[in-house]
């Protein structure tokens, strides 16, 4: 039997959504930036990168302390269980409309594969381009009367960093917008991040909801 | 309560956003008004030099009328004479060379070359009289001429080739009781002047500037706030501020926009941070020579060519030349958009004597340092003025040839047009060997950009600079920057992923379709 569970809290869907909106608009700023094409203006186009990175930057910062008080950071330890068969899914099993081999639950809304992934992009994409881009506004700033700087000689490598990770992200996206199609149904998983509900099989549902439900009140304690 | 903690995350989200955007902005009383509205004041005279008893006289001679001045400014002609204006050299240490004595005594430029055998003709724009072949003037204090800085009725003329005379037609009774500061029409008539006519060298300082439009000069302009030429090359004991690179070589002295405009004029932080590297001539002179065109090249080589045994010349639709059988043949450029070098304020020259032993590539008659380790160095607008001239390829120096006499048979080239006699006269003129050989090589001299500051709108754009294709700075390669700049390797690397992944999806797609399409046929 299969039950509407809810599944991404109202945070989390907010934290997705603002995030992705954040990405796809720093992409388009710092492609102009970078010379790619233009379209807001060279000057509008630092102007607007700069702020949705500060915007980006308060938005991770509150993720992370989310991740941390929700425990929803366990989602995302890398685990081999399971590996083999999610990689046949998607190489054999979809094709021949096989079920998914990870069961979705509130405990464990991600495979094993996405769990790599998505670690990836918290501990390395994202931290490389904060950390790149916080370089690159700031290895000269103005301060008072004068200009300050950072003792690096040349924007090269920071830009080259920079560069690299943008296009490792837009190459996530493609892959990401693809595999939201791969669910249940077509659009079971855009619309579960939505709503923040997506039908699951109820057996597990009931243990995990119920789970879920002992883990709020034991911190509400 | 999961609702409330949510809900209190959200409300903290949005009170961070508000706290980063609406910080307050300090308002600072804008420092272009308070320098606006110094500039305004008009200056009070305390002296009426037409009611002084001295001067109620007629004089006979110039130097009478010096002679008075110092009757009375009993200490100026000794700063005078101490200035650049006066001496023909200056101390400057050069790296590599040393501390050296130069000026237009010693150095070579690659228009009229040099002043060496010319002198009484480039003394018309000298502050003395009497100027002799061997610069006598230097020692007299009579021979300065106070009226030519300081005459206030635009009627002071100098004489063509009377070593720094004026005109004998003259009122010098009505110019000597009608002196003060400094005009600009007192120092355009010969900075605006230099290379024997208008707007030859500079590019940014020619006879439009006497009355320029905001369009034209934005601080200089009639219609603006109407600024004099020393408002800003400002003066101590006859010492101005200013330096101009054919000659000058330290970092000293200099007449700078900061000095009024300080460090950090722009409201937008990034554009403050480009001080540090970017002169603000780059940005606020996208263009010079605005209105009357400027010499770019000058091919000496061409020289000599005669119609029936007479020197001619050919003009272009402006009436600039473009050809003279005693200069050779000129190119000239208007509204041009500076060229861009990394400048430190210091510069060498060359100087008469100094051997060239590359002679492939463009020899840099002065030659501005610079580059973007250098934390001194500023991305900086030049004129750069080509020319091919005479040139010694035995004894490998560029020559110095006589250029200037008023008679024939004096061997000089305006004259004669023979280029081996010039060139073996100037030469000893200078005490250099000339071998008898002459071949033309390829000079460049360097002129840093600092007037005709356009108004802030029309200001160079990011996107002139910050761009692949004509960058304004696509000359200038030592160092990385955004928008013109790209790794060639991550840039196919970049593509490549996402090309890659573009295909690996497409083609699951594909493969979905038709799987999908052929499980519901069987299950038909």
């Amino acid at each position: 039997m299969k039950k509407q569970v809810y599944i991404y809290r109202s945070f989390e869907r907010f934290w997705h959504w603002t995030q992705s909106i954040l990405i796809f608009f720093l992409v388009a700023t710092g492609f102009e930036i970078h010379g790619s094409f233009r379209f807001f203006g060279y000057e509008n186009a630092v102007n607007y990168h700069n702020i949705a990175a500060y915007t980006f930057i308060v938005l991770i910062i509150f993720a992370i302390f989310w991740h941390f008080s929700t425990g929803e950071w366990k989602q995302y330890l890398p685990t081999l269980k399971n590996i083999r068969a999610q990689i046949n899914f998607y190489l054999i099993g979809i094709f021949r409309n096989a079920p998914h081999p990870t069961k979705k639950s509130v405990l464990s809304k991600l495979n094993p594969l996405q769990k790599l992934v998505y670690l990836g992009l918290k501990v390395m994409v994202i931290p490389v381009m904060v950390i790149s881009g916080l370089l690159y506004m700031f290895y000269r700033y103005p301060q008072k009367e004068s200009i300050q700087s950072l003792n690096i000689d040349s924007l090269e490598l920071i830009a080259y960093v920079h560069t690299l990770g943008a296009f490792i992200l837009i190459a996530f996206i493609i892959a990401h917008l693809y595999l939201i199609t791969t669910g249940e149904t077509i659009t079971s998983n855009i619309k579960a991040m939505i709503t923040g509900y997506e039908e699951l099989e109820s057996h597990e549902e009931n243990i995990s909801s119920k789970s879920s439900e002992e883990n709020e009140t034991g911190k509400e304690v | 309560m999961k609702k409330i903690a949510t809900v209190l995350v959200l409300i903290g989200f949005v009170i961070t956003l508000a706290i980063v955007f609406l910080k307050p902005t300090e308002i600072i009383q804008s420092n272009v008004n308070l320098l606006k509205q110094k500039y305004n004041k008009e200056k009070q005279k305390s002296v009426d030099h037409a009611k002084l008893p001295p001067l109620q006289k007629n004089f006979s001679n110039p130097q009478e009328v010096t002679a008075t001045c110092i009757a009375c400014h009993t200490e100026r002609h000794k700063e005078v004479m101490a200035s650049n204006h006066w001496n023909w050299e200056r101390e400057e240490y050069i790296e590599g060379r040393g501390i050296v004595y130069i000026g237009k005594k010693n150095a070579i430029n690659n228009f009229c070359i040099g002043v060496e055998g010319n002198e009484q003709s480039c003394a018309k724009c000298h502050v003395g009289f009497g100027m002799t072949d061997q610069l006598k003037a230097y020692t007299n204090e009579n021979n300065i001429d106070c009226l030519v800085c300081h005459d206030q009725t635009e009627t002071y003329v100098k004489a063509s080739e009377k070593g720094g005379a004026p005109d004998p037609n003259i009122n010098l009774t009505k110019i000597a009781q009608n002196v003060g500061t400094p005009t600009r029409s007192n120092c355009g008539v010969c900075h605006f002047f230099g290379g024997g006519g208008n707007n030859v060298k500079h590019g940014d300082l020619e006879k439009s500037m006497f009355e320029p439009t905001k369009e034209i000069d934005v601080h200089m302009a009639v219609d603006g706030i109407n600024m004099s030429c020393v408002a800003c090359h400002t003066s101590e004991n006859h010492m101005m501020l200013g330096r101009v690179y054919s000659l000058s070589s330290m970092n000293r002295n200099r007449s700078t926009c900061e000095q009024c405009h300080g460090e950090q004029p722009h409201e937008s932080g990034i554009l403050n941070e480009h001080t540090i590297k970017v002169a603000c001539q780059t940005c606020h002179i996208p263009i010079y020579a605005k209105v009357n065109a400027t010499k770019t090249d000058w091919n000496w080589s061409t020289a000599g060519d005669l119609r029936d045994g007479q020197p001619y010349h050919i003009e272009d639709e402006d009436g600039n030349h473009t050809y003279l059988s005693i200069k050779g043949s000129f190119t000239w450029g208007k509204n041009l958009q500076p060229e861009y070098i990394w400048f430190n304020g210091t510069a060498d020259h060359y100087m008469l004597g100094d051997i060239v032993e590359d002679t492939t590539k463009p020899l840099k008659v002065n030659n501005l340092k610079g580059s973007y380790d250098d934390n001194e160095s500023k991305i900086t607008p030049v004129k750069i003025h080509r020319a091919r001239q005479p040139f010694d390829p035995v004894n490998k120096m560029l020559i110095q040839p006589k250029l200037f006499s008023d008679k024939y048979g004096e061997g000089a080239l305006w004259k004669d047009f023979d280029w081996k006699r010039a060139s073996e006269i100037g030469m000893k003129d200078v005490n250099l060997p000339f071998s008898g050989e002459i071949s033309f090589i390829n000079t460049e001299m360097t002129w840093p950009i600092n007037h005709m500051v356009s108004t802030k709108d029309k200001s160079v754009d990011c996107i002139e600079c910050h761009t692949r294709k004509e960058s304004r700075l696509a000359g200038l390669n030592d160092f990385y920057m955004p928008g013109r700049d790209y790794s060639e390797f991550i840039e196919t690397f970049g593509k490549a992923i996402i090309f890659l992944t573009l295909i690996g999806v497409l083609s699951h797609l594909t493969v979905r379709i038709y799987s999908s399409k052929k499980l519901k046929k069987g299950a038909k």
